[in-house]
């Protein structure tokens, strides 16, 4: 017996062999092709949308599912790369502490009410733990700065602690930035990244858009130092910073992914309250046009008492006399007083969009239209009886006409202020990725797919929809999980056509929605 | 061998394997070797799983085999779409078996059998791409039965008996392809039931012409386990109304099907011998694996199975060297129960071409030490469960599966 132990080695070898092989399996290089690119030392340059933020804030599970990290655990699948690196928050609470104060707020869930309603809450169950003092040391293949627009990236001393308070530094930047007073683009340079991609310029024109247009259109004016944070960027200023972002990535001898900017006013935070939420009953409409009836005509004979032409004065009050239905009306706005509009207000057009964060009890409560006070409908009883209101009596009725203000409303000029500053935008895209070589990604044609009818994949149909189509986050703004997927396989195969690689698209079925939590207050 | 019987027992519980559909076909290192052929073959006391009736015709009083297997089985999975590979890093399987019979009267033998000819384990990596459908899954069955069989003629016998089934199944998977808890941990849930029994029997005919030639036949009947009062344990729930899963029970029913098989065996040459056996497992039972979970607020799972009848068809010779050694070798093709859009990686089975060999070694007149290997062969295969639903709609599940098995196996056959 002793004999055949020697053999054992053998019949163990023999076992080990038995492991099933595939003929072809996806695991060992050379199964998919990197074509003519390298993606063995990638690089994410971007803002909030490359970091992985989501639901209003930066934490764990959200990096682990950004589209750089995503297309990174592809290109591994393709060649031997290095390891993905990312500046990681320390929890899946969000927010952040700077120096032990909370500067932001954390994430948001999706919590059940008292009322059995889902809705979106901040989540409470934990504290926030990430604190930018606590500075990471890196280089990190993520670069991605939730925030930044696109001369951000190249502002010296934009992650420098000592900017944070005035404004002049970026808390998220503060956090991995090699030095106080690097640029975002010196240490992505530094990295001597074979690939990168680029997606920034969403600020340039988000923060506006979501600002309700409180911001300035600052076209025209070519010192970026000079902006608020909620002003469009010139698109002279945003080229110059974009051609200087990828000459300087382009000159380390990488290829890379350009990828262009969505229509803002697609995304769930304008396209969830609809202008004309408005709901009526009959009686209700009928009280409504009558309101305004008196409205135009206590301001025609207003007019008419301090001089203007009957003619013009009954021209001007028209305009006011504003027709209410049963079922859905537009609301009304405020806009700023001028000759043509002396009252301030008028209803809204059918583009004109709310925003996301409207205080939704108030329109319930006349925000938007009228606040029909007992005072006000004393009045108007005065007004159909034949009588005449007195002074004062006739400014209460004006006064109870209750426009939607600025911050929560994008008009007619200010959506066509974003749209031209995007157009601009990304032409300039379109061309610095033809001239270097660099796949173009054109994410504004998948939104608008996700936005217009949805993207389809294995489990459903994947659209803007807020909380339930599956691609945008609490905050209405990021995209989940899965929205974050469909981004990753939309730039994999702008990558795959331009640099002729096979690199594989994931199920974005296996990625997750928005998060259910209850441990909200 | 009342003490043995129960250590037996002891380590059957963990005797467990995978197979066509969750069929081991492991039960005799010396029918193994020659394809797991046996119904017509009268050997040694293995007769007592693979044909009762057999056993009035070995020569001795009293007959015992006792073995057991190790098997190593594995199976990759990829997909070429999205890159997700994964491979099973299952734990060795050790399928024990223990025949005894005793021949009363010349015409009468008595026997008892402990065998597990059901059984399955298969651990995928946690949260693979598969893990909506199964995570891991070890499921084991017991099956001890005594026996009795009865020489009608020279020429004709029958045997056979009831059947005691004690069983247990433990099944993770995740609760579907996303859900998770605020870290990320996927929500999943594990069932568990042990010490589930149920009652079947067998019936067995032997039919022996000439001396050379036997024809056998055996029918061993469905049983049903019923679990009942489980545990449904479920993990990384989110903290929300809306995921209502707490702990709670369930019922379910797994099948292990009937089996018939029909063979012959042949003697030629004196020392050659050939056998052939025809099995047909009746799969069809499998309809749908179902669980019933007595929380109102969750929703049963049904997972549709259709299984179909499946056929075996088992080759094996005999040779008897010298009289100390006896070499064997068989092959055998097993036709998958599982159906085109019903492959589930619970049970990755395809179609196999197997190949087995062994020998048995006569240290005296009353022991031998039996051994025997196995190895199965598959076919790469693409396919895809089909059945599984995310909000109605059908989701598959596809990709690219090899299986392997392999199997050596030891025993000793004791006579008197």
């Amino acid at each position: 017996m002793k004999n055949y132990i020697k053999y054992l080695p053998f019949l163990a070898l023999g076992i080990i062999s038995c492991e099933p092989e595939l003929d072809n399996p996806v695991d060992e290089i050379g199964f998919y092709s990197n074509g003519e690119t390298d993606f063995s030392n990638y690089v994410a340059l971007g803002n909030s949308l490359t970091a992985g933020y989501a639901d209003g804030a930066l934490y764990l599970t959200g990096q682990e599912n950004s589209y750089p990290n995503i297309m990174a655990q592809q290109f591994a699948k393709v060649q031997e790369t290095q390891m993905f690196t990312q500046p990681l928050v320390l929890d899946n609470a969000g927010g952040l502490l700077f120096a032990g104060n909370q500067i932001f707020a954390n994430r948001r869930v999706l919590a059940v009410g008292a009322d059995g309603n889902p809705s979106p809450q901040i989540y409470t169950g934990m504290q926030p733990t990430t604190d930018i003092t606590n500075v990471l040391s890196g280089p990190f293949g993520n670069m991605g700065v939730p925030g930044a627009k696109s001369f951000h990236l190249i502002t010296p001393s934009y992650g420098d602690i000592s900017g944070v308070p005035v404004g002049t530094a970026n808390p998220y930047f503060v956090r991995f930035a090699s030095s106080p007073s690097t640029s975002v683009l010196a240490d992505a340079v530094a990295q001597n990244p074979s690939f990168f991609s680029l997606f920034i310029g969403n600020n340039d024109i988000l923060s506006y858009a979501t600002s309700g247009g409180v911001g300035v259109d600052q076209t025209g004016n070519l010192n970026p130092a000079t902006y608020g944070s909620n002003d469009i960027t010139d698109p002279q200023v945003f080229a110059s910073a974009y051609s200087t972002i990828v000459n300087a990535m382009v000159g380390t001898g990488a290829d890379g992914a350009l990828v262009n900017l969505p229509d803002v006013t697609s995304i769930p935070f304008f396209t969830t309250i609809p202008n004309n939420a408005l709901v009526l009953d009959a009686a209700t409409a009928a009280n409504l046009t009558g309101f305004f009836r008196a409205v135009a005509g206590i301001f025609a004979q207003g007019a008419i008492r301090q001089g203007l032409d009957p003619a013009i004065a009954q021209g001007l009050a028209a305009q006011y006399a504003i027709t209410f239905n049963a079922g859905p009306n537009r609301f009304l706005i405020e806009v700023p007083v001028s000759q043509t509009n002396p009252l301030g207000f008028r209803q809204m057009t059918a583009e004109e969009l709310l925003v996301l964060t409207i205080n939704r009890g108030a329109l319930a409560q006349g925000y938007g239209s009228v606040m029909l006070t007992p005072a006000v409908m004393q009045v108007l009883g005065i007004l159909q009886t034949g009588g005449t209101p007195t002074a004062e009596q006739a400014q209460l009725v004006l006064g109870a006409v209750s426009g939607i203000e600025d911050k929560d409303v994008l008009d007619k000029s200010e959506l066509l202020a974003i749209s031209t500053a995007q157009a601009s935008y990304n032409a300039t895209i379109k061309a610095l990725a033809q001239a270097n070589g660099l796949a173009f990604v054109d994410a504004k044609a998948v939104l608008a797919q996700v936005a217009n009818g949805g993207v389809s994949y294995d489990g459903g149909n994947l659209t803007s929809t807020f909380v339930t189509g599956g691609a945008f986050s609490l905050d209405g703004v990021h995209p989940t999980p899965r929205g974050y997927a469909l981004v990753a396989n939309t730039i994999i195969e702008a990558i795959n056509n331009t640099y002729n690689s096979t690199v594989p698209k994931v199920n974005i079925g296996s990625y997750g929605t928005v998060t259910l939590n209850n441990d909200v207050q | 061998m009342k003490k043995l019987l129960l250590l037996t027992v002891f380590a059957l519980a963990t005797a467990v394997t995978y197979a066509g559909g969750y069929r081991v076909s492991l039960q005799g290192q010396r029918a193994l070797a020659m394809g797991h052929t046996g119904v017509a073959v009268v050997n040694s006391a293995e007769l007592g799983f693979f044909n009762p009736s057999g056993l009035v015709y070995l020569e001795n009083r009293l007959n015992i085999s006792a073995g057991g297997f190790g098997v190593f089985s594995d199976v990759v999975y990829q997909n070429e779409q999205t890159g997700d590979f994964a491979r099973t890093d299952s734990p060795v399987g050790t399928p024990l078996y223990l025949y005894a019979s005793y021949k009363v009267t010349d015409w009468l033998t008595m026997g008892l059998s402990v065998y597990t000819p059901y059984g399955s384990t298969v651990e995928w990596e946690d949260d693979w791409a598969g893990s909506h459908l199964v995570n891991n899954i070890d499921l084991a069955a017991i099956y001890v039965q005594p026996l009795v069989s009865v020489k009608l003629s020279p020429y004709f016998s029958v045997g056979g008996g009831p059947i005691y089934v004690t069983g247990s199944v433990n099944f993770n998977r995740n609760l579907n392809r996303t859900l998770s808890d605020i870290d990320g941990n996927r929500s999943n849930v594990t069932v568990d039931a042990t010490g589930v029994s149920s009652w079947g029997w067998s019936a067995s005919a032997m039919f022996s012409p000439t001396e050379k030639l036997r024809v056998g036949f055996n029918y061993r009947s469905e049983i049903i386990l019923e679990a009942e009062g489980g545990e449904a344990d479920f993990e990384n729930i989110p903290n929300s109304p809306l995921t209502p899963f707490a702990d709670t029970q369930f019922n379910a029913e797994l099948p292990l099907p009937a089996e018939v098989t029909v063979g012959l065996s042949y003697q030629f040459f004196d020392k050659w011998l050939f056998a052939f056996d025809y099995n047909q497992t009746l799969w069809s039972v499998y309809e749908s694996l179902d669980l019933e979970f007595a929380d109102p607020n969750i929703p049963d799972s049904k997972n549709a199975r259709n299984y179909k009848d499946s056929s075996i068809y088992r080759f094996g010779l005999q040779y008897d060297a010298t009289d100390m050694f006896t070499l064997r070798a068989g092959y055998y093709f097993d036709e998958s129960p599982v159906q085109e859009g019903y492959f589930a990686p619970e049970t990755p089975r395809n179609d196999s071409n197997n190949f087995t060999a062994g020998l048995s070694i006569a240290l005296n007149n009353h022991f031998a030490i039996d051994a025997s290997f196995l190895y199965s062969r598959f076919k790469e295969i693409d396919a895809s469960y089909d059945y599984y639903f995310e909000n109605g709609q059908a989701v598959p599940f596809s990709g690219t599966y090899k299986s392997s098995a392999f199997a050596p196996g030891l025993g000793i056959t004791y006579k008197l």
